[in-house]
Parts: C-alpha cells; sequence; structure tokens
C-alpha cells in the first residue's frame, strides 16, 4: 500500500465519521473474523474482506436499515499477481460497488473487495442479493475464471462458448497468437509473476 | 452447468424457436435474441451478446491514460463525448487535480450536446423500428448540425478524442458561443416537430403505452440507471445527487416518469433534451475566461511552439510521450461516475503507480438495463420486442466493450 492510502486506524477521529466510515465501522463490528481492511483513497472506501461469508456481508450491507445499500453498481474483478501482498494471500479480487439512494452526493457509496485464491476461484454469488449481479458475475466467470456458486446461469458471456481462457488474467497476453501464448505454468494453477512481466513487456499496445 | 449456446428445448411442445440477429434492422449493432413463442406470445427470451466485445478493458491495460481515451470514442458512439469526458474525470480523481473551470463549462456543454445528439438518435430509430419514418429523419438533420459542431470544436464529428488528462485538448474556437446559441435557438422547433409527430400519436400510443413495464423496486434491484431508471419514478440522477464538472452551478429539473413502460422512457429522454438545451444556454452565458488544461508539466504537453525551442519544455514533452514514463498516478483504486445519455458510466480504474493502468473497468450502463431484457418482453407479442428493444437504447460497442 503506499503512502496516499491511509487506513481507517490512521484517519483522524476528532470530526464525525462519514457515512462510507461508518460503514466500514458497522461492517467491522458484525463480522470482525471476516474484515481484512478498510481503507480509504481519494475518498473511496474499499472494505477488504474474506471470500468466505460474502454474501452475508452484500445482504447485511443491504438490508441494515441505517446503511441500506440498496443499488448494486457493479461487479468486477482485478487480477492482483504481483500488485499487493494480502493476507489471506489472494490472487483476485472481486469488486462490490454499492450505492445507497438514501445518501446524497459520493457519500453514499462504498466498495466491498472479498479476496479470491487462484487456487479455489469460487465466491458465492450476489444474484440472490441483487438480480442486477446476474450478468456482471457471468463477465467475471468469462473474463477471469472465477466461479459463483448459487448463480442461476453460470455461462460465458462476451466470448464464445468454445472459448478456453480467461482474456483478463494477467498471463493472457494482449497480443501474438492468442490462447496459444498463453504462460503454461509448470504447477497448474499457480502462475508465476515473472512470466507475467515478461509476457507484459513483450506484448505492447 | 454445461457451457452451450443458448437454445430452448422444442421438443414436445407446441412452442416455436425464434431466432432475431445478430443482424436485424432493429437491433442497432449486433446482438442476437432467441425467442421461444406460443403463437405471437413470448414465453422465454435468451439475449446472446458478445458479437462486439473488442477487449477494450483489456487493452486499457497496455496504453499510458491518455493513450485510452481514443479506446473511449468507440464505446458508446452515439455520444463519444460523454465517454471522453467521464474517463478523464475518473483519472483525474486518480490523480487528485481538478481542470480549470473553463474547461469544466466546455465539458458541460459537449456532454449535454452530446446527450441531445444521442437521444435524437434514440428517438429516430425507435420510432422507425415502430414504424414512423419522418421522426428519424427530423431527427437526424438535427444531429448533423450538432455533428458540424462538434467537427468545428474537436476536429473529428465521431471519434472526438477532444478530452485530455487535466483539461481538454484545446480551447474551443472563437465562434463556439455563436455556434452552440443558434443552434439552441432553432433546437426547439424541431422538438416541437417531434413531440407533435409522436407523444399524442394514437398508433405511438398503442405501440408503447404499457409495454415493457418495470417498476420501481425491480428498477433498482436489477441496477437500473440513466432515463430506464426515471422512466420508473426514481428520481436519481448523478448530475443532481453527485455533481461533478460544476453541474451543481446550473439549474435544470430531472424529469421522472410513473410506470415504467416504454411511453415513460419516451417521455422522459424527451424532457432530458429540453433540460439538456437550458443547461447548455446557462453554460455558454456563463462560459468563464481563462486555460482550459491544468498548469501542471507532469501531465499536460507543452505547447509545440515551446517544445521546439525551450529545453525544459522539451524535457517535459520527452517525459510525458515516452514509454514507461508519461502520467503516473499514485498506486491506489477509484470509482467515478457520470450521467451519460444511457445511465451511469462507470470508471474504475486500478493503479500500480506507472504510467499505464493495472486494471480499467467500465460500467457500461446498458448492459446493466440490459440483462433485465427477458423479464420485460415475458407475455408480450414479437412486435414489442423491438419497441422494448429501442427503449433500453442498447448500444452494442458500449455492451460488449
Amino acid at each position: 500500500m503506499s503512502d496516499e492510502q491511509k487506513t481507517d486506524a490512521q484517519a483522524a477521529p476528532e470530526r464525525t465519521p462519514t457515512f462510507a466510515e461508518m460503514t466500514a465501522q458497522k461492517v467491522r463490528e458484525r463480522f470482525p473474523e471476516e474484515v481484512v481492511d478498510a481503507s480509504e483513497f481519494r475518498g473511496d472506501w474499499t472494505i477488504t474482506v474474506r471470500k468466505g461469508r460474502i454474501r452475508e456481508v452484500l445482504t447485511f450491507l443491504r438490508d441494515d436499515p441505517a446503511l441500506a445499500y440498496n443499488f448494486l453498481v457493479d461487479v468486477t474483478a482485478v487480477d492482483y499477481v504481483g500488485y499487493m501482498q494480502s493476507d489471506p494471500p489472494a490472487r483476485f479480487g472481486v469488486i462490490y460497488n454499492l450505492c445507497s439512494y438514501r445518501q446524497t452526493g459520493h457519500r453514499g457509496r462504498v466498495r466491498v473487495r472479498a479476496l479470491v485464491p487462484e487456487r479455489e476461484a469460487v465466491v458465492a454469488s450476489a444474484a440472490p442479493v441483487w438480480k442486477g449481479a446476474l450478468w456482471p458475475e457471468r463477465e467475471v466467470y468469462d473474463m477471469f475464471g472465477i466461479r459463483f456458486e448459487g448463480h442461476p446461469d453460470l455461462r460465458r458471456l462476451l466470448m464464445p462458448v468454445n472459448f478456453e481462457d480467461y482474456p483478463l488474467r494477467k498471463d493472457y497476453p494482449l497480443r501474438g497468437k492468442g490462447e496459444r501464448d498463453v504462460i503454461a505454468p509448470e504447477d497448474p494453477g499457480f502462475v508465476n509473476i515473472q512470466d507475467v512481466i515478461q509476457l507484459r513487456d513483450s506484448s505492447h499496445a | 452447468m454445461p457451457e452451450t449456446a443458448p437454445q430452448v428445448d422444442t421438443l414436445g411442445s407446441e412452442h416455436m424457436t425464434l431466432n432475431l440477429g445478430p443482424q436485424h434492422p432493429a437491433t442497432h449493432g449486433t446482438l442476437r435474441l432467441v425467442l421461444e413463442m406460443d403463437g405471437e406470445r413470448i414465453v422465454n427470451c435468451v439475449p446472446d451478446i458478445g458479437y462486439l466485445h473488442t477487449g477494450f478493458e483489456k487493452l486499457g491495460e497496455h496504453m499510458n491514460y491518455n493513450q485510452y481515451i481514443v479506446v473511449t470514442d468507440r464505446m458508446n458512439y452515439l455520444s463519444p463525448l460523454a465517454n471522453n469526458i467521464g474517463y478523464a474525470i475518473a483519472v483525474e480523481k486518480l490523480l487528485g487535480v481538478e481542470v480549470p473551470k473553463r474547461a469544466q463549462y466546455i465539458r458541460v456543454i459537449l456532454c449535454e450536446l452530446s446527450r441531445i445528439a444521442d437521444h435524437l438518435v434514440w428517438l429516430g430509430t425507435h420510432a422507425l423500428d415502430i414504424g414512423a419514418f419522418t421522426v428519424f429523419l427530423y431527427g437526424f438533420e438535427q444531429r448533423e448540425r450538432l455533428y458540424n459542431l462538434f467537427e468545428a470544436v474537436t476536429g473529428a464529428r465521431l471519434t472526438t478524442s477532444y478530452t485530455r488528462v487535466g483539461g481538454v485538448m484545446h480551447d474551443v474556437p472563437t465562434d463556439f458561443v455563436e455556434m452552440v446559441t443558434a443552434f439552441t435557438a432553432q433546437f426547439p422547433k424541431t422538438y416541437a416537430d417531434l413531440d407533435a409527430l409522436l407523444t399524442r400519436n394514437r398508433i405511438w400510443i398503442d405501440r408503447t403505452k404499457g409495454i415493457g413495464v418495470i417498476s420501481a423496486e425491480d428498477a433498482i434491484a436489477w441496477s437500473f440507471t440513466g432515463p430506464c431508471l426515471r422512466g420508473s419514478g426514481v428520481e436519481r440522477d448523478i448530475r443532481k445527487a453527485e455533481p461533478y464538472s460544476s453541474y451543481e452551478d446550473f439549474d435544470f429539473d430531472v424529469p421522472v416518469g410513473s410506470k415504467g413502460d416504454v411511453y415513460d422512457r419516451y417521455l422522459v429522454r424527451m424532457e432530458e433534451m429540453l433540460q439538456s438545451i437550458k443547461v447548455v444556454d446557462q453554460a455558454v452565458r456563463n462560459l468563464p475566461e481563462g486555460p482550459v488544461k491544468v498548469d501542471d508539466p507532469k501531465l499536460i504537453l507543452p505547447e509545440k511552439s515551446e517544445t521546439y525551442t525551450k529545453m525544459e519544455s522539451l524535457i517535459h514533452h520527452f517525459e510525458i510521450i515516452m514509454d514507461r514514463h508519461g502520467i503516473c498516478p499514485p498506486a491506489g483504486e477509484v470509482y467515478s461516475c457520470t450521467e451519460s445519455p444511457n445511465g451511469e458510466l462507470g470508471w474504475y480504474i486500478v493503479s500500480d503507480g506507472t504510467g499505464r493502468p493495472w486494471r480499467v473497468r467500465v460500467r457500461p450502463p446498458c448492459f446493466m438495463n440490459y440483462q433485465a431484457f427477458p423479464e420485460m418482453v415475458k407475455g408480450l407479442m414479437v412486435s414489442d420486442v423491438v419497441a422494448v428493444l429501442g427503449s433500453i437504447n442498447v448500444i452494442a460497442g458500449e455492451l460488449d466493450r
């Protein structure tokens, strides 16, 4: 984490906490075991959680009367290979951007990040909580190969049905022979960061 | 679940499977619908998308922050300026800079004019699909005027690429205000014609009222934004709720519908055009003087004349252009959104501190709106599919990215 990011512990406690800070606080209180980190950057709050009880966390955010994050803005994922060290170690983060219509201004937004390890890329689907998660989760599955448990229709969305790879993973090349250039690690299920860096440097836009 | 193409089992039933698209005049781009029909009624509908998938998000990881603006043109190609501006605002949030007031006002004017251009194409093609040809011609005549204006400002009609991180490419031409006021002065007349052609037209009402209804609760649950959400009666507009680019300076109304049918979405978009004219008039009247870019040589390319004559400018030019240099925001992640003509256009950008983003995610508004499509057309006639599809305004470039 860079200097620009500060954890909530360092945030000055004198002023009244913002809505997002209150959200982070409440999620921490409710799920002390699950929350790994809650940090702010440029006014955006990110609550990082373990993936185990993610659906409960999201349901809590939606149903808690004081929070009422009724609107799922987006579900997406990031391949963090070589980007950050996290505890528990995780290659992917599934990102839920939430918004509370009760609040005005940017204050009503928060981001939840579920840490997903490479070897066990399965997360509980948010589709039972918000119907709007159906297609974004299919897209994440399509692009990253992260499976969503409890999703009613988990098929590829944008890529052809017979496509085998996951294009937005960092070990998938931008250019070249396409899937034939995909790094084939010796240990399937674990990608070497050096290979990824080499691949990135060789495929410029 | 096995990965197979969407198919509807037709054995042992009276239902018929009808394939609509991917090449169909009413699909506006390439998208496919597999309809399960009971006679003329739709029992089930499976959308199949991805025909225009271009890997824009992957491309973003391999381009520097300014190069990607060119890619944003190609997303919602009916209002490329709105995409340019939304993306530039997101990167500026990542960098923590604020662009000068004049640039903000220029962005507002161009955003609102793109909204009108987008809504005009939407209206023209939507009416054309339902059978009203004249609206299309009237609408495109006005859009032509707007495109001439965009060409005068940006040098391009469609692929505008007008914004830069930290401002806009260059200042507007000297006769910009006259051009804009000339447009806004004559637009209401055409608007009245369009309104007269459709709003109380018996056939139009028959084809649109009570069709494709989605309730306010469902619209929120399905992550609807923009005119589709407001058509269902939810008053939510990011320009009002989370003002960006000086939108708080302008006085305008947010129209909302009540029933959430195709007709309400039509009314909302029509009224939005008038409100956009109102915003544009206020913005050109109060257009501030001053620079259109932030004063930071680490972000903004120096003038060409200075690059050729001054050592520092040459170095700055070099630093911004060279691979592995350029604009390097601090490591972190931001989500920024703007009210694009279709709804909430969001940008989730993860930076690792280098000159290229680690991840660029676009939250396309029509992607979210379109996923509820099967829900909206169930039980309707096959001809209503085209009406509902038009009312969502699916832009395949933005849908598939």
